[in-house]
């Protein structure tokens, strides 16, 4: 019987031969990543307590996002005993307010396939679309990893779904993904791994393939694995990393899945996502007209390169209306260099997009950009529950770049292929 | 073999918000506690009895990360959860607090009252007031070791005092 990719990597890292769903294993740890929320603050008091210091300082990335910039004096303190947590603990891999954990890690490098990684977040199967095997974890696992190199883990089954079909014009990962939230359910792989597969999938640029492991997520699921293949090699290589060999890290065709869903991406049109669940998500159509006071592009989920692309090939030639505002925070600060370098942040800026600074921002209402009492957002961001971004009243709905970038120019709802040569009318 | 204990017996998908509700999350724990399951079981915080058993359906425990969902649990003396399946966070939570998490398919032949032990290394769960048993995922003995010191933070100060004490 064969082994699923996510088996193969547990396997590994546990020193098996395989392992398989149920099995208990204890695993070495290759790379821990944390944020500042989570991260030292949290951790710090742990260690204290036992007395010890880190593992491994060399596989520790620990990034600066969810309280950057900082916006009064404690997510100041907080940063700043960031900073001196990662020197008194001698860690090189640090990233002060570069752009997002999820984004800023595999754009420095950091990842490979065939990894076992944990991140102290709950967004880290982002980290699945490089063929790792990256889960979040609390604070307290967090700190045993620290302490120890390794953890424990119950091997998860994999569930797998089969996308195939050419998108259509204005349709992107993020419509995959809200299609799946709507379709098998906010838990509805939970404690499980989602393995993507199909030639959708293959011919997806990485940032995209990204998109569907973040939201893995709100699936329920430990990891959202993609096997690496060229795409993925050439990512890496680009990036500094070390490309390893993805031949070694594919599911075996007699692998044993817990489900297959197959998707049709042909089929598929723009979702949205309808306060205040993920798994609220329909065809754009049936949210078209609802007025937006705020249009937001930002999160690990949805201001990437890419996703800033979709959102400039929308809103070219067009203006921001003015019953709405549009705040577009790059996921990093590379990002938004390379869309300055290529004209797509003049595009943005030109048709009124509010330029904010990278970091996680209003998407857990940690930074700026947060809602009034009863206003309303459109957001390429991953959760849309009560609160998040602001006030208890506030609705976040919840598209890709395009959704969110044609809806600022409507001022309210609106299919992005409106807007978009070579879409319907 | 664990001792005896009754079963409160709950449904599926149990969130971390009805464990620890976020309006008392502010508070100290013991008031957190007071309020565990109150939304779905009023009688549960105040009845409980140090070593009673949790028996759920699916999807036990989720929701957030918080780690005060388990730490309610344990402070109102709960040391077992049976379910039909945990959440994710929520099951690695549970053992690195020291309480047993049994994922047992048969979860849902438990009746409120039942007189259950366990057996988490076998991976046994016995019913005495039917005289049923019913398989479960066994824990391997290291995690058994981490739950009976208490956890994972309190298992690795004993194994690091216990590294000073040989140097
Ligand atoms: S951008 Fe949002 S989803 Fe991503 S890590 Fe930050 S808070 Fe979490």
């Amino acid at each position: 019987m064969g082994s699923t990719l996510a088996e193969k990597i547990i396997a590994k890292a546990a020193g098996r031969e395989s392992v398989k769903p149920g099995d208990f294993v204890t695993c070495d740890v290759d790379l821990a990543m944390m944020h500042d929320s989570g991260g030292p603050r949290r951790v710090n008091p742990i260690l204290t307590r036992l007395g010890t210091k880190v593992w491994d300082p060399d596989k520790v990335v620990v990034i600066t996002d969810h309280f950057v910039p900082p916006v009064d004096a404690m997510s100041a303190a907080i940063l700043d005993m960031t900073r001196k947590w990662v020197v008194e603990n001698g860690i090189d891999n640090f990233y002060d307010m570069q752009g997002i954990c999820h984004v800023v890690l595999p754009e420095r490098g950091h990842l490979s396939p065939g990894m076992f990684v944990v991140g102290g977040d709950s967004h880290s199967p982002t980290g699945g679309a490089f063929g790792c095997f990256m889960f979040g974890v609390g604070a307290t696992d967090m700190a045993g990893v620290l302490v120890t190199g390794h953890t424990w883990v119950k091997t998860p089954g994999t569930m797998r779904v089969d996308i195939n079909g050419d998108l259509g014009v204005g349709v992107s990962a993020k419509d995959i993904i809200l299609h799946l939230c709507a379709r098998i359910g906010m838990g509805g792989a939970e404690y499980q791994v989602v393995e993507y597969t199909g030639d959708t999938v293959a011919n997806l640029p990485m940032t995209e393939r990204m998109t569907l492991s973040n939201m893995a997520a709100e699936l329920g699921a430990q990891a959202g694995l993609i096997a690496a293949d060229e795409t993925t090699s050439a990512y890496i290589r680009a990036a500094g990393g070390d490309a390893g060999d993805p031949a070694q890290w594919q599911s075996d065709a007699d692998a044993t899945y817990l489900a297959t869903h197959a998707v049709d991406a042909a089929a598929l049109t723009p979702y949205v996502a309808a306060p205040h669940s993920p798994a609220n998500s329909a065809p754009v159509d049936e949210h078209k007209g609802v007025v937006v006071h705020q249009a937001y592009i930002g999160a690990c989920t949805g201001a990437k390169l890419e996703d800033l692309h979709m959102a400039a090939s929308v809103l070219k030639g067009h203006k921001v209306s003015n019953q709405t505002r549009l705040l577009l925070a790059p996921a990093s600060t590379r990002i938004t260099a390379a869309a300055a370098a290529d004209g797509t942040l003049a595009a943005l800026t030109e048709a009124g997009a509010i330029l904010m600074p990278s970091g996680c921002g209003a998407c857990a209402g940690y930074g700026a950009g947060i809602l009034a009492e009863d206003e309303v957002c459109i957001s390429s961001t991953a959760r849309n529950f009560q609160g998040r971004m602001g006030a208890v009243s506030s609705k976040v709905y919840l598209g890709s770049p395009y959704t969110v970038a044609a809806s600022a120019i409507a001022g309210h709802i609106t299919d992005p292929r409106e807007f978009l040569n070579g879409g319907m009318a | 073999m664990s001792d005896t204990g009754k079963a409160w017996v709950f449904g599926d998908d149990i969130d971390t918000d009805v464990l620890a509700p976020g309006l008392y999350m502010k508070g100290p724990l013991s008031t957190l506690a007071e309020h565990c399951l109150e939304s779905v079981d009023p009688n549960f915080a105040p009845n409980v009895q140090k070593g009673d058993v949790i028996v759920a359906g699916s999807n036990f425990g989720i929701g957030s990360s918080r780690e005060q969902a388990v730490e309610a649990l344990k402070l109102l003396g709960v040391r077992t959860l049976v379910a039909k399946s945990f959440a994710g966070i929520f099951f690695r939570n549970t053992l690195n607090f020291g309480v047993v998490a049994l994922a047992c398919e048969d979860a849902g032949k438990i009746r409120p009252g039942d007189q259950i032990s366990t057996n988490p290394a076998k991976g046994k769960i016995t019913n005495h007031s039917t005289g049923e048993t019913y398989n479960c995922d066994p824990l391997p003995a290291q995690l058994l070791e981490m739950v009976i010191d208490g956890g994972l933070v309190e298992h690795l100060e004993k194994k690091l005092a216990k590294k000073d004490a040989d140097q």
